[in-house]
């Protein structure tokens, strides 16, 4: 089984007034079909690294990297009508608020099941049908007054519900999950995850689940990114996030209050300006072979 | 609650709603407990479980409300005077909106000062940057320039200048990484123990309310629907099934 | 930070010292915050063009007396209606025998009366009603707004004239009626600026602190509304120049002998077809400070529109 996207010293830079400011530094990994967990604090780049695969890097930002290879094809020398190809139908991403990417004046329903025609020039009826279908996988129980509803009227656990169906509806190889829980209360985070969860493992695809939350990833996740400033500085596997060796990573584990292990005083994370050095960790696995 | 006199914040049958007649959204239903000065409670619940309005209320944000609601003893009416204010403050849920984006940290505290009539400004801004571990050289940036974490520091900064007894605490961590909520909530609970605060605060966090509060109360739908120390809570002992689910969800999220 | 506040050590230029994230005084910080903002400004070619242009006119208003060829009431009949580079008149002469060029120069302290007068009233007074709307609410929005709404509709020239054919022709009437005209916007802008202030969790913050309404308002809610409304003035000085020229022309605005470009258009629309320069010279004079301000103004918006600025 081969890797489905191999990303090689992948950079993201802005100029500011005082130089280049290099947002993530020549971090290369792959993903096979697999649930990749991207974790880190805001400002480590963890966005930007989702956001750089799709090449949807607003300019003054720049893109570089050896290359983004999907499939055998490098997306960065594809052109910008064979890369709006990509997004969407090979790969799609979720963001963590539903209400600013889905149209607030056009109807859930027609919402999904445009973005199924545009893939697969069906048929009105059969886009319907194919977009009640997907709503129902999504553990929606009313599909056809969710289909007629517009997103105002929705929750932010239906809201993200309906976007992971919009998603997926192209059947594509990869989806990248921005956060997709955030906003989302507890209870709730549960419900959805699973849901993508099952939808993912289902159809074989490859996952990019970006988050700042530790605990979700190293429960949902089959291997882990540890970035810091730009960096990867460990990768792991997500089941053995507890015995990570860089200090950063121990730090921030050791930081979050849990509750049935009650301290007086939470450990503080001591930065130390030598991991801004550190070269970035590979987070690159040979085909076929399983992260240690 | 046993000593009568001796109260922080006491809240009986409150109830806060939103609109009027058919419009009427019922926000906050029947609601009370209390809190000892000294103690801290924290209020946990989802988004739209109220939690938040009831903070709103005691300040006077949410105007429409009933019930009882005093605070050091004295019953809350429909207008906060000055002393209310010098004895309760609030730390807002985002550092990034609750700093007016063209006042200096100087400003910010310099203005809560002269509205309470302190002297000595330049002596207490110094105490109070210390306090809540900023450096001196912080005190004429613009919040474009403090990350997060140093932007909620003002924000406490701001609170506690004017030396309050009580500090509400509105989920004042959730916006926060957690390296940086570490050093918040390490700071809260310093500075609760140096100053003698009575805390009220407000979390989705279970694990940041049973760390910070020794009382809680789980909110769900504007009730409170359970009440329980904090080493009830750790055992996982939790009666209502709401509380259950919400121990579960928090738990099993690591777990699994 | 051991930078002494006022003269900032020797290895230090000055603009290290005013790009420093790290000010050391109060008048540091706001003047770097004012040097960013010029940083800025100034790498907006077409915004810093308009800025030169009305920079230019100032420093004309100011030395009129010097810059001008002539005294711009002084009449040669004999030389009437020169054309430009005629007789020595650079731009030609009026029906009078005025030089036009002298007139013209004289006429830039008006239009400044003008401009600076309006710039002071109608945001003032559109700041005062739109922010109280916004932040009192209730009845006080309902009774402000409604009394907004009344004057915007009417068309504004027609109230101008009304008010000034009631008060009399003359600059100041001129002013007054374009004020008149000229606050309902800026007050439907502050009020739309204030409603989403009001409910940021800042303006919670400083009420918490026991801070009055007035002083929410003015200090808290106006350092906000301000550059949106300034932005909006300059680019609406191009209309109220006009405005003020149109009086002029219809002769309810600066009254003869005075220089006023309305009034000098006003006067050469009788030879318009003989004698081109008379109306031509003005109407490019009022052509090129619009444009002035129309530049200045897009380029001001760029730096200080708080939907843009604020991180």
């Amino acid at each position: 089984m081969s890797n489905l996207l191999e990303v090689q010293n992948l950079s993201v830079k802005f100029p500011t007034r005082n130089g280049i400011f290099e947002a993530v530094r020549n971090i290369s990994f792959s993903l096979g079909r697999e649930r990749l967990g991207i974790v880190g604090e805001s400002g480590s780049g963890k966005s930007l690294t989702g956001r750089a695969i799709l090449r949807l890097i607003k300019k003054p930002g720049i893109l570089e990297a050896d290359h983004i290879t999907l499939e055998g094809t490098n997306l960065l020398q594809i052109s910008k009508k064979a890369m709006r190809r990509v997004r969407g139908h090979k790969i799609s991403m979720i963001m963590q608020d539903p209400k600013f990417s889905l149209n607030p004046v056009m109807r859930i329903g027609d919402q999904i099941s445009e973005a199924y025609r545009l893939h697969a020039r069906a048929s009105k009826k059969d886009a319907r049908k194919k977009t009640l279908d997907m709503l129902e996988k999504v553990l929606i129980r009313d599909p056809e007054r969710v289909f007629r509803s517009y997103p105002h009227e929705m929750s932010g656990g239906m809201g993200q519900r309906i976007m992971i169906a919009m998603m997926l509806i192209p059947d594509p190889k990869i989806l990248i999950a921005d956060e997709p829980t955030s906003a989302l209360d507890v209870t709730v985070q549960k419900e959805v995850l699973e849901i993508m969860d099952d939808l993912v493992r289902e159809r074989g695809m490859g996952l990019i689940f970006i988050s700042h939350d530790l605990n979700v990833v190293s429960a949902f996740c089959d291997r882990v990114l540890i970035l810091y400033a730009g960096r990867i500085v460990e990768t792991c596997r997500a089941d053995r996030l507890h015995e990570a060796k860089h200090p950063y990573t121990i730090g921030l584990l050791n930081s979050i209050p849990r509750l049935e292990q009650p301290v007086e005083h939470l450990q503080v994370l001591q930065r130390d300006t030598a991991w801004n050095l550190e070269p970035s960790v590979s987070g690159v696995v040979a085909d076929g072979e399983t992260p240690s | 609650m046993t000593e009568k006199t001796e109260t922080g914040i006491e809240l009986d049958q409150v109830n806060i709603w939103f609109g009027e007649d058919e419009q009427r959204v019922d926000a906050v239903i029947n609601a009370g407990f209390a809190v000892p000065p000294g103690g801290s409670f924290g209020l946990v619940g989802e988004s739209g479980s109220g939690k938040s309005t009831i903070l709103r209320a005691i300040t006077g944000l949410a105007p429409t409300w009933s019930g009882n609601i005093s605070v050091l003893g004295n019953r809350l009416g429909e207008k906060r005077d000055k002393e209310f204010y010098r004895a309760v403050q609030m730390v807002f849920q985002d550092p990034y909106a609750s700093l007016h984006p063209r006042q200096t940290v100087d400003h910010v505290l310099s203005e809560a000062l002269h509205l309470h009539g302190f002297d000595n400004p330049d002596k207490r801004i110094a105490q109070i940057l210390d306090d809540v571990g900023l450096k001196q050289s912080f005190r004429f940036r613009w919040p474009h320039q403090l990350s997060g974490g140093q932007r909620q520091r003002v924000a406490i900064a701001r609170a506690l200048i004017i030396e309050p007894s009580i500090l509400l605490l509105d989920e004042p961590t959730s916006a926060l990484d957690v390296s940086v909520q570490a050093e918040i909530l390490n700071l809260l609970k310093r500075l609760q123990s140096e100053r003698d605060l009575t805390y009220l605060m407000v979390s989705h966090d279970l694990a940041v309310v049973s760390h910070m509060c020794s009382e809680i109360g789980v909110m769900n739908q504007g009730e409170i629907v359970e009440m329980l120390d904090v080493a009830a809570l750790r055992a996982l002992e939790a009666s209502h099934p709401y509380t259950k689910q919400l121990l579960d969800a928090s738990v099993q999220k690591r777990r699994e | 930070m051991s930078i002494p506040d006022a003269c900032p050590q020797k290895q230090i230029t000055w603009r290290e010292w005013l790009t420093t994230d790290t000010p050391a005084s109060r008048r540091q910080a706001r003047l770097s915050v004012w040097y960013h903002s010029w940083l800025a400004f100034r790498s907006n070619l077409m915004a810093m063009f308009g800025l030169t242009i009305l920079l230019a006119l100032v420093l004309i208003g100011l030395f009129a007396p010097i810059l001008a060829p002539q005294d711009p009431f002084a009449q040669d009949l004999a030389a009437r209606l020169s054309a430009p580079g005629v007789n020595g008149y650079m731009f030609g002469s009026d029906s009078l025998g005025r030089d036009i060029l002298s007139r013209l120069i004289y006429g830039s302290r008006i239009t400044l009366y003008i401009v600076s007068l309006v710039a002071l009233m109608a945001p003032v007074a559109g700041l005062f009603v739109g922010t109280a709307a916004g932040y009192l609410g209730g009845w006080v929005d309902v009774v402000l707004m409604r009394i907004t709404d009344i004057f915007l509709a009417f068309p504004r020239l027609v109230l101008a004239l009304a008010f000034v054919s009631a008060l009399g022709a003359g600059i100041e009437n001129a002013v007054l009626a374009i004020v008149l005209t000229a606050w309902p916007p800026y007050a439907r802008i502050a009020r739309a600026e204030t409603l989403t202030i009001r409910n940021a969790d800042f303006i919670h913050a400083i009420k918490l602190q026991g801070a009055g309404t007035l002083r929410v308002i003015t200090r808290h809610i106006w350092p906000l509304c301000i550059s949106s409304l300034v932005v909006r003035v300059t680019l609406d000085m191009a209309g109220i120049i006009l405005v003020a020229a149109g009086l002029g022309f219809l002769g309810l605005g600066a009254q003869p002998p005075s220089p006023e470009w309305g009034a000098m258009i006003s006067d050469g629309r009788r030879f318009i077809l003989d004698h081109w320069w008379v109306a031509t010279m003005p109407g490019l004079a009022i052509f090129i400070v619009s444009l002035a301000f129309n530049l200045l103004g897009d380029g001001l918006r760029d730096v200080l529109d708080p939907k843009k600025s604020s991180q």
